[in-house]
C-alpha cells in the first residue's frame, strides 16, 4: 500500500472532502484507498459483511463527474461511509446480521441512503451488527462478532460495533449507526470513536430496520466531533414518511461544531448527573470522566451536581419496553414473503413452517427478546410489566426535564467499563444489559446524546467515552460541548485519540 | 373434530320461548383513493400484487403514514351515527400470526376509538327500533388468499395458498353496536333493516362504494338467547363476514333456531365464531373463542396520536347530509307516494334508486314501477341487491324517456333491461343490438294493416258492422306480424282508417 | 412477581411462533425468570398517579394527503418470495383461520 492511500484513509471526512473538491485525488481513488484497507485489515475486524464496490465506485466516480462538470457539490461529496446492515439500500443484501435475512434485497431505499446519495457519499458497504440490534457486543451477530480495532480480543460494543470498528480502524472516515439503548454510543465509546444519538424524530426511520420503534434512532459515527455534525446534517430533518419524524428545522449542528472548537465554554451550565457513577463503574472510566469534568470547567463551562432519582429503573423499563416492541417488528418475519423459510416440505403447514423457520433463523437473545416482550405484553401481565414500564418513562422524563430547568447539558460516561473480552459476557445477559445503563435514559426520553473518547483508562490502556446528553431539539448543545472538549484533548494529545491506537496488521 | 348438533327449533318456536340479543360488528372498506397507510391505489380488480409497496407488504424497515381523508370519513360516520369524537386516541396494535397479514400484526384501534357512544333508530313492520353504537374505529384490510389443491377452493384440504396484498391495508371502519335487545321476532329483520340502514348512510356520505357483493361491507352477526329480558346474557355465536342483507337476515334466524336447539337439549352454546353457507343457508363452527388468541394490544409507536380539532369536527358535523328520517318524508311528500308505496320502496332498497332516476328526469310513479316491479323481480331471481344489479337509475331513465318518445312499449322496454342485464351493453346499445324500435312508421306498417285486412274479411265486417272492439283482434295480427315493434295505438288508428269508420 | 415455568415458555414460544425444543426451553425459562425478576422493579415506583408514555414526542395530527403513489411491481413486490406462483406469494397450506 502506498503512503498516499495510507494518507488518504486517515484524513477526517471535512478533510476528505476537501482534498476531493481541490482535485488533489478523485473520489474514485479515496474510494479505492478505502476498499484497500478493508481489503487489508477487515479480516482481522471483521466490521462488514458485505462490501459493495462496484457501487461504491460508480458513486464515487458519480461525484467526479460533477466536479469536472463544474456541478455545486455538498461538504460531504465524495467522502465514503460504512452503513449499518439494518438500513434498507435498493438492491444490496440487508441482513440485519440474522440468517433470517440472508440474501434480502430490498426494493427500496431507506430515506438514510436517499439523502446520503444526495450528499454524494459514497456507501463502501454494510456493517456488522447484533442481530436485530439486540445487543452490547456485536456478538451476536449471525456471521461472527466484529472485533475490537484496540485489541482485536475484545468486544467493539454493540450493537453497531461493525460500524464503530470501521471507522476506528480507518475503514471510513464516517458510517451510519442506530441507537436504541445505546448502540451508537456504547460503540464509539469502546473504540475511541465519536458517535451521536439524534433527537428522536431527527433522523428519518424510513428503512431503518425497526427493533423498538419508539427507540430506535439513526445517527452519525466519526472520529471528530466537525465530522459528525456534518453527516448529522446531511441524514437529518423532517421525512413526511416517517410519521414520527420532528417537522421542524435540524439544530444547527454544524455551527455548532464550528463554534465549540473555538474552544471556550463560557456560560454553558453542565450537569454531572450523580446517579451515573459509583458501584460497578471501573475505576479508570471515572478517573477519565472526572479528568473530563475538570476539564469542562477550564473551559469555562458551570458544572454542578444533579440528581435524576428515576434513571436507576431505565434499565428495567427499556428491558421490558425494547423487547415488547420487538416482539411485534419481529413479527413480520414469518417466511412468507422474504427472508429464510425452512420445513416448506409439502408436510408441514404454513403455521409449523413459520415456527420452525423462526426457530432456525432468530439467534438465542433475539429469541429471548421476543418472548420476554411477548410475556410483557400478555394479558395479565401488561399492566405490571409493560404498563409499569411506560410510566417509568414518563418519571424519567420529568427528571430530565427538571435537570434542563438548571443547566443545558447532562454528562456521565457513556459506559461503565471499557470494552471487554470476546464471550466474557455471552452466557450472562444481565450482565451484558448493564452495558446500557448510561445510555438507555436518553432514548427513553427522547433527547440528543453523544459519546466522544475521553482518554484511555489507565487501568487497561482502553479507550473511554464521555457522554453529553442535551434536550430534544437541542441537539447543537452536543456539538458545541463535544467539540470543545475535542479541541482541549486534542491540544493535550497532540492529536486524535485514535492516533494512539495500535496499527493494524495489514494483509498483503 | 365433529360435534354432534341438536336438532333446530323451528324458527317462531324459538322465539317465543327465548328472548334474542344480537350484536353487530360492521367492517366497511372506505372509497378512499389510496390505503389506510399508504400511497397505494385501493382499486378493486387490479391484477395481483400490482398495489403494493414496501409498507402494506410489511416490508423490514417500512412505515406507516396515516390517510387523512380515512380520519375524515371515520369522523363523519360516527357523527351520522351520533357519536362522540374523541379529543385524542391512538392506534394499537393487533398482534397475531396469518399469512395475509404482512406484518402480523394489524394496525387498528383499541381501548380509543376515534368515535363512540352513538345510536341510531331503523323501522320494522312500522316499528322503531333504537340500535345503540359501541363504537367506529379505524383500521387496515388483510391480504386474500387463494386455496390450491382443495376440492372446493376452501383452506380445508387445500394443498396450498397463494396470496395477493393488493387489498392489504385498505381502509376499514368497523362500527360496533352495543347489545341490542327487545327486538323479539323481529330480530333477523332488525339485523337486516340496520345494515341496510347503514349502507344507506354511508353511501349517502360518499364514504364507501358499499358493495357488499365486493365485500366492501361485510357483517359479523353475535346472537344470543336467554330466558328472559331479565336474564343474564346467553353465550353468543359470532357469524363472520355476512355480505349480503338477506344472508343477514337468514343468517341471524338461523342461529336462533340452532341456539334454541342446544339450549332445549340442555346443552351449552360455545362462544365460537361461526362461518355463513349461503348456499345451503346454515352456519358452521369456527374458532372457539376458548382457544381464542392473546393479541398483546400495545399502542402503535410508529404512528402518533389522532387528537382531531373541535373546530373541525363541528364543521364536518354542519355539513353532514340529511339524516334518513328527514330524508324520507321529504322524498315520499316530493312524489306523492303512499305509506304502503314508500314502505315497498324501502323494503327492496330502492330509495337511493328512484331519487337518482327521478333525479335524471323520469317521473317518480314510472321510476317506483321499474324498480319495484321489473328490476326487483330479476334481482330476486338471481338473489342479488337491487342496487348490485348492471341497470343503473341513468339507464332507466334512459328507457323509460324512450317510452314516453313512444318509441318503446313496456314490452320492448323490459326487453332492453333485459338485454343490459345480459351485459349487452347501454339501453341504446341493447335497442341497436337488438333492432328493438317501435314500428311507428305508417309506411313499414301500412303493408302489415293491408295483410291482415286482407286475411280476416269476417272480422272486417264485423268492425264496419259497429263492433269497434273486434279491432282487437286485428290488432293482434298486426302486432304478431311486426313481433310486437309496433305502436299498438297507431296501428288501431290506421285499421280503423282503412276500414273506413271513426274512430 | 411469579417465576416463569417451562410451561409458560411453551405458551410464548407458541404465541410468537418459535418452535423451541424442550432443552431450550427450560434454558429460556431460566433465564427469563431471571431477567423478569431484575426488571420488575419497574413496579416498585409506577403509582397510579403516573401517566405512561407510549410516545418520546408529543407529536400528533401526522397525516398523509389521499393520493395515491407508484407502487412496486409484481415482480418487485415478489423479488424476495420464498416462492411465488401466478403473481402471488405461495405459502404452504393454511391449518388456522384468520381471526
Ligand atoms: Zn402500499
Amino acid at each position: 500500500m502506498t503512503d498516499t492511500t495510507t494518507d488518504l484513509v486517515r484524513l477526517s471526512a471535512t478533510e476528505t472532502a476537501g482534498v476531493i473538491a481541490r482535485g488533489e485525488a478523485s473520489a474514485a481513488d479515496v474510494a479505492k484507498a478505502h476498499l484497500d484497507r478493508i481489503g487489508a485489515v477487515d479480516g482481522a475486524v471483521h466490521a462488514f459483511l458485505h462490501v459493495d464496490a462496484e457501487g461504491a465506485l460508480a458513486a464515487a466516480r458519480e461525484v467526479d463527474d460533477k466536479r469536472a462538470r463544474g456541478e455545486e457539490q455538498g461538504p460531504l461529496a465524495g467522502v465514503p461511509l460504512a452503513l449499518k446492515d439494518v438500513m434498507a439500500q435498493r438492491g444490496v443484501p440487508t441482513t440485519c446480521g440474522s440468517k433470517m435475512l440472508e440474501g434480502w434485497r430490498p426494493p427500496y431505499d431507506s430515506t438514510v441512503v436517499t439523502r446520503l446519495r444526495a450528499a454524494g457519499v459514497v456507501i463502501l458497504g454494510k456493517t456488522n451488527m447484533d442481530e436485530f440490534a439486540m445487543g452490547s457486543s456485536t456478538e451476536h451477530s449471525a456471521y461472527g462478532a466484529t472485533h475490537n480495532p484496540w485489541d482485536l480480543d475484545r468486544i467493539p460494543g454493540g450493537s453497531g460495533g461493525g460500524s464503530a470498528a470501521a471507522v476506528a480502524a480507518y475503514e471510513a472516515p464516517l458510517a451510519i449507526g442506530t441507537d436504541t439503548g445505546g448502540s451508537i454510543r456504547q460503540p464509539a465509546a469502546v473504540t475511541g470513536t465519536v458517535g451521536v444519538k439524534p433527537t428522536y424524530g431527527g433522523v428519518s426511520r424510513y428503512g431503518l430496520v425497526a427493533f423498538s420503534s419508539s427507540l430506535d434512532q439513526a445517527g452519525p459515527c466519526s472520529r471528530t466531533v466537525l465530522d459528525a455534525a456534518l453527516l448529522h446534517e446531511a441524514i437529518g430533518g423532517h421525512d413526511p414518511r416517517d410519521s414520527t419524524s420532528i417537522d421542524a428545522p435540524l439544530p444547527p449542528v454544524v455551527a455548532a461544531a464550528r463554534e465549540g472548537a473555538q474552544g471556550r465554554l463560557d456560560g454553558v451550565r453542565v450537569g454531572v448527573v450523580r446517579e451515573l457513577s459509583g458501584e460497578g463503574y471501573q475505576p479508570g472510566v471515572e478517573q477519565r470522566f472526572h479528568e473530563a469534568v475538570d476539564l469542562l470547567r477550564e473551559l469555562g463551562a458551570t458544572v454542578t451536581e444533579v440528581s435524576c432519582p428515576h434513571f436507576q429503573y431505565a434499565l428495567s423499563a427499556y428491558y421490558l419496553i425494547a423487547p415488547s416492541e420487538c416482539s411485534s417488528n419481529l413479527a413480520r418475519f414469518d417466511a412468507m414473503r422474504y427472508g429464510l423459510r425452512v420445513g416448506d416440505d409439502g408436510e408441514h403447514s404454513a403455521e409449523e413452517v413459520m415456527a420452525l423457520t423462526r426457530a432456525a433463523g432468530f439467534g438465542p437473545e433475539v429469541k429471548r427478546r421476543i418472548m420476554l416482550g411477548t410475556y410483557a405484553l400478555s394479558s395479565g401481565y401488561y399492566d405490571a410489566y409493560y404498563g409499569s414500564a411506560q410510566k417509568v418513562r414518563t418519571l424519567i422524563s420529568r427528571d430530565f426535564a427538571q435537570a434542563y430547568e438548571q443547566v443545558d447539558v447532562l454528562v456521565s460516561p457513556t459506559t461503565p467499563t471499557t470494552a471487554f473480552p470476546l464471550g466474557s459476557k455471552l452466557e450472562d445477559p444481565i450482565a451484558m444489559y448493564l452495558n446500557d445503563l448510561c445510555t438507555i435514559p436518553s432514548n427513553l426520553a427522547g433527547g440528543a446524546a453523544m459519546s466522544l473518547p475521553c482518554g484511555l483508562s489507565p487501568d487497561d490502556g482502553l479507550p473511554v467515552g464521555l457522554q453529553i446528553m442535551a434536550p430534544a431539539m437541542a441537539d447543537d448543545r452536543l456539538y458545541r460541548v463535544g467539540a470543545a472538549v475535542e479541541t482541549a484533548l486534542a491540544d493535550r494529545w497532540g492529536g486524535n485519540l485514535l492516533t494512539q491506537a495500535p496499527e493494524l496488521q495489514e494483509k498483503a | 373434530m365433529k360435534t354432534v348438533e341438536p336438532d333446530l327449533v323451528p324458527y317462531d318456536e324459538a322465539v317465543a320461548a327465548y328472548d334474542v340479543v344480537m350484536g353487530i360488528e360492521v367492517h366497511v372498506e372506505l372509497s378512499t383513493a389510496s390505503k389506510m397507510f399508504c400511497g397505494c391505489s385501493t382499486a378493486f380488480g387490479a391484477e395481483p400484487n400490482t398495489q403494493t409497496c414496501p409498507t402494506c407488504l410489511g416490508l423490514p424497515g417500512s412505515l406507516p403514514v396515516l390517510n387523512q381523508q380515512a380520519v375524515e370519513s371515520a369522523i363523519r360516520i360516527g357523527l351520522a351515527l351520533g357519536c362522540d369524537v374523541a379529543e385524542w386516541c391512538r392506534f394499537a396494535r393487533k398482534n397475531y400470526f396469518y399469512p395475509d397479514m404482512p406484518k402480523n400484526f394489524q394496525t387498528s384501534q383499541y381501548d380509543e376509538p376515534i368515535c363512540f357512544d352513538g345510536a341510531t333508530t331503523v323501522e320494522v313492520e312500522g316499528r322503531e327500533f333504537v340500535i345503540p353504537i359501541e363504537r367506529a374505529h379505524m383500521e387496515e384490510d388483510t391480504g386474500k388468499s387463494l386455496h390450491v389443491g382443495g376440492a372446493t377452493g376452501r383452506i380445508h384440504g387445500a394443498d396450498h395458498s397463494l396470496v395477493d396484498y393488493n387489498r392489504a391495508g385498505i381502509p376499514l371502519i368497523e362500527i360496533v353496536t352495543k347489545p341490542i335487545e327487545g327486538t323479539g321476532a323481529l330480530a333477523p329483520q332488525v339485523a337486516r333493516a340496520y345494515v341496510a340502514h347503514l349502507r344507506d348512510l354511508l353511501r349517502s356520505l360518499g364514504v364507501s362504494d358499499v358493495r357488499m357483493e365486493q365485500g366492501s361491507l361485510r357483517a359479523d352477526l353475535n346472537v344470543s338467547l336467554r330466558r328472559a329480558p331479565e336474564a343474564p346474557f346467553g353465550t353468543r355465536s359470532e357469524t363472520k363476514n355476512v355480505n349480503s342483507l338477506r344472508s343477514v337476515e337468514r343468517a341471524v334466524r338461523y342461529e336462533i333456531s340452532r341456539h334454541a336447539g342446544i339450549i332445549d337439549a340442555g346443552m351449552k352454546v360455545t362462544q365460537e365464531t361461526r362461518h355463513w353457507h349461503e348456499d345451503t343457508g346454515i352456519t358452521t363452527a369456527g374458532r372457539s373463542k376458548e382457544q381464542a388468541e392473546d393479541y398483546r394490544y400495545f399502542p402503535e409507536p410508529d404512528l402518533v396520536p389522532v387528537a382531531p380539532e373541535r373546530a373541525w369536527v363541528e364543521q364536518l358535523k354542519a355539513a353532514l347530509p340529511e339524516p334518513p328520517a328527514v330524508r324520507r318524508p321529504r322524498l315520499q311528500a316530493g312524489w306523492g307516494f303512499s305509506d304502503l308505496e314508500m314502505r315497498d320502496v324501502l323494503n327492496v332498497g330502492a330509495l337511493d334508486l328512484i331519487e337518482q332516476t327521478v333525479a335524471a328526469g323520469t317521473a317518480p310513479a314510472a321510476a317506483r314501477k321499474w324498480w319495484l316491479t321489473e328490476l326487483a323481480r330479476r334481482a330476486n331471481e338471481q338473489g342479488v341487491e337491487l342496487d348490485a344489479l348492471p341497470v343503473t337509475p341513468a339507464h332507466v331513465a334512459t328507457v323509460q324517456s324512450l317510452v314516453d318518445a313512444g318509441e318503446l312499449n313496456d314490452k320492448l322496454a323490459r326487453q332492453v333491461f333485459e338485454g343490459v342485464l345480459a351485459g349487452e351493453g347501454t339501453p341504446e346499445q341493447v335497442v341497436e343490438k337488438r333492432g328493438l324500435k317501435l314500428v311507428s312508421d305508417d309506411g313499414a306498417l301500412t303493408a302489415a294493416v293491408e295483410e291482415a285486412l286482407a286475411a280476416n274479411p269476417d272480422v272486417v265486417a264485423k268492425v264496419r258492422g259497429g263492433k269497434h272492439q273486434a279491432a282487437g283482434a286485428l290488432v293482434g295480427a298486426v302486432m304478431k306480424a311486426t313481433k310486437g315493434q309496433a305502436d299498438a295505438a297507431r296501428v288501431r288508428e290506421l285499421l280503423l282508417e282503412r276500414i273506413g269508420v271513426d274512430h | 412477581m411469579s417465576s416463569i415455568t417451562r410451561d409458560e415458555v411453551a405458551h410464548l414460544a407458541r404465541l410468537a411462533r418459535l418452535q423451541l425444543p424442550e432443552d431450550e426451553l427450560e434454558h429460556y425459562a431460566g433465564q427469563l425468570d431471571a431477567i423478569l425478576h431484575a426488571v420488575a422493579r419497574v413496579t416498585e415506583v409506577a403509582g397510579e398517579d403516573v401517566p405512561p408514555t407510549s410516545h418520546p414526542l408529543p407529536l400528533v395530527n401526522v397525516t398523509r394527503p389521499d393520493e395515491t403513489h407508484r407502487s412496486l411491481t409484481a415482480e418487485e413486490a415478489l423479488s424476495g418470495a420464498p416462492a411465488a406462483e401466478d403473481s402471488r406469494f405461495r405459502v404452504p397450506r393454511i391449518l388456522g383461520e384468520e381471526a
